[in-house]
């Protein structure tokens, strides 16, 4: 299975806030079968962003979560024109990564998510994400860049 | 340079993992080469020995607390929070270059664990983000999960010196095995003679064996309280409060505070020693500060406040107790039964706990000579009310594993035995992390059980022992149901208060990473 999907790209995240933003990316992991129970994922990405908002420099959101509703390592990604709040100290984002990991872990699995992080770090990676023409061209990003290095 | 750092958060699948990336990025972008740990969920390589002492410095950038802490212990540290290490990674590769280069210029601070950093401000302990009452649980677990082994290890040490001396001496033998034997002093010239078991040990002799095992075991409850507050201590101030956090919670263990009194001795000693290390010295006196300054004053001060804040009221406490259960005596039995019981889930081995103990033996001293009396009745029920804790939490634990911590699960398959054995200390790990919720449903049980063994009327001749002195229990069927209802009911109230509480899910975690330092 794979790391994202074409539908776990949504290229004009227009909601208001980010708990709205992230219930748009969650329902496509629903939707993809990724997660089983949206309202009680929610609440686990929820609490995680009550801990410490994860919202970065450079004008990315990480919302995440280890939930028990989650059915393998997954990331939907949205890009936001307008910006999102999302709790950063130099503003809004506009890409935001939503990463979902099953609750039973410490395996290899997690590791795709591990290089996934580190990949957040590099500009060109954003850069790419952030002028991607498609959803096609996102997966083909993420792939490339994280899944066969 | 070479760096050594360590990168972690709640969740370890993205912050941890960017943070490394920030520092490495950083580190080679300025020309020094780091190394990064990173302890998420993915588990963590560790970072070679070598690695870590060829390091001029290290950084933690974390959310949760370095595991396995004492690894880096000695080295010049950089502390910040997980998300430094993502927005401004070389702003923390500069101030690790700075720590380096202030270490190698005053050797002696960073050789004793640099405490107080010379270029000021730089190791805190304290989470930025965390809230007062999460900081303030984190503490409590970081004693805790250090207490546990000494928990364990002494409480099934004691049970099986009980089971022994059940086989080799008959049934006074739990009894005998608490009384006759010593690991010091002559031989008592006195009608029962004491065994030195150092000198005189006799491994043809069962009871020897058993006394072996118990003497053993109590040598490690001996150290509950002093670890609990030291490693309390240690959580709030690091290094420098191990010290006044141990000696204060020996001087509470000693003048009977209990563990209640090892954490009021914890969080002075931590505080204390806290506030020494942040002291600003002259520049000659830095050198000495870790090895003089610090655990001179930090203990003095703890050892002598612990001494005169909690000395005078605590005599007061239970002389005051004492005499109100005296004039209880004779009134309603029930009634006495349901005080004595909340008294001994109160503090678990404390003062209040230790009034109620005490009142019961006294009395079975008293009526050595009488055939039946309430005295054998108050000693059951006191006896009863100190099983049902510890029975009560490993209940707790064994049906609702999530609301507890990972360390607590194990600590509370040991407590089945420890219970069963009137080892109330059983349940101080759980009390001592979550006072407020544990302590209400042990008292709970504890009142009810007691209550109950009045009205079933069952009798106790043995001071302790739990089921191992079963045949010494007057009603002994009654006297279980009893204590298998105050067990359900701890069981159920903490399962009630823990469900409705705020935060099970970080103090896993916390415990769980705090569990494995204890473990590794």
């Amino acid at each position: 299975m794979s790391l994202i999907t074409e539908n776990l790209v949504v290229l004009n995240l227009d909601s208001p806030d980010r708990h709205a933003a992230t219930r748009v990316l969650a329902q496509a992991l629903a939707d993809e079968g990724r997660v089983t129970d949206l309202d009680g994922f929610l609440a686990d990405v929820r609490r995680r962003e009550e801990q410490m908002p994860t919202g970065l420099p450079g004008g990315i959101g990480i919302p995440h979560a280890r939930s028990a509703h989650v059915t393998e390592p997954t990331l939907a990604f949205g890009r936001a024109p307008q910006g999102i709040d999302w709790g950063a100290e130099d503003g809004p984002a506009t890409l935001i990564f939503l990463i979902a990991a099953p609750e039973g872990g410490g395996d290899d699995h997690l590791k795709i998510l591990a290089a996934l992080a580190r990949r957040l770090m590099r500009t060109e990676f954003r850069e790419s994400l952030m002028n991607a023409p498609d959803a096609a061209a996102v997966v083909d990003v993420v792939t490339r860049e994280v899944v066969n290095p | 340079m070479k760096f050594v750092g360590v990168t972690s958060c709640p969740t370890g699948i993205a912050h941890t993992y960017m943070a490394a990336e920030g520092l490495e990025q950083a580190a080679k972008a300025a020309g020094h080469t780091i190394e990064v740990e990173t302890q998420g969920s993915a588990g963590f390589d560790k970072l070679s020995p070598e690695t870590i002492a060829a390091a001029d410095a290290v950084v933690f950038a974390v959310g949760v607390p370095v595991r396995e802490r004492a690894r880096f212990a000695g080295k010049p540290t950089i502390e910040a929070d997980v998300k430094k290490a993502i927005s401004d990674g070389p702003g923390l590769i500069a101030q690790a270059v700075a720590a380096a280069e202030a270490a190698a210029a005053s050797p002696t601070a960073a050789q004793a664990g640099s405490p107080a950093p010379p270029s000021g401000g730089l190791v805190t302990k304290v989470d930025q983000h965390a809230s007062t009452g999460n900081r303030i649980r984190q503490w409590l677990m970081t004693g805790v999960s250090y207490m546990i082994p000494f928990v364990a290890a002494g409480g099934i040490l004691i049970a099986l010196g009980f089971m022994v001396a059940q086989l080799a001496g008959g049934k006074n033998g739990a009894i005998v095995v608490t009384k006759l034997y010593s690991l010091t002093g002559p031989p008592d010239p006195n009608p029962t003679h004491i065994v030195n078991i150092v000198t005189d040990f006799n491994p043809a002799d069962g009871m020897h064996w058993a006394a072996l095992l118990f003497l053993v075991g109590a040598a490690s409850f001996s150290f509950l309280v002093p670890i609990l507050s030291g490693f309390i201590a240690f959580a709030i101030a690091d290094r420098p409060g191990l010290a006044p956090g141990i000696v204060g919670g020996f001087i509470a263990a000693t003048i009977g505070a209990g563990f209640l009194g090892g954490i009021v001795t914890g969080f002075i000693g931590g505080f204390v020693a806290l506030w020494i290390s942040r002291w600003k010295v002259p520049k000659g006196v830095r050198g000495v500060m870790p090895v003089v300054v610090i655990p001179l004053t930090s203990v003095f001060i703890t050892g002598a406040l612990i001494i005169v804040v909690l000395g005078r009221p605590l005599k007061a406490l239970s002389d005051g107790l004492a005499s109100w259960l005296n004039g209880l005596t004779g009134s309603n039995l029930i009634l006495l039964g349901v005080i004595l019981g909340l008294m001994m889930a109160f503090d678990m081995g404390g003062p209040v706990n230790k009034v109620a103990y005490t009142f019961a033996t006294t009395g079975l001293a008293a009526a050595a000579v009488a055939t039946t009396g309430t005295s054998l009745q108050i000693m059951a029920a006191v006896m009863a009310a100190g099983m049902t804790p510890p029975l009560g939490l490993a209940l707790a634990t064994t049906i609702r594993r999530h609301l507890f911590s990972e360390a607590e699960r194990e600590n509370g398959q040991a407590a089945w035995l420890l219970g069963a054995s009137f080892i109330t200390e059983g349940a101080i790990p759980f009390a001592a992390a979550d006072p407020l919720r544990v302590i209400p449903s042990c008292m709970l049980g504890s009142g009810v059980t007691g209550g109950l063994v009045m009205l079933f009327g069952s009798t106790l001749r043995a001071p302790h022992g739990g089921i191992w002195v079963t045949p010494l229990i007057g009603n002994p069927l009654l006297y279980l149901l009893a204590i298998a209802i105050g067990t359900v009911i701890t069981a159920a109230a903490v399962i009630a208060l823990k469900a409705a509480g705020p935060g099970p899910v970080k103090t896993e975690l916390d415990a769980g990473g705090l569990a494995e330092v204890v473990v590794s």
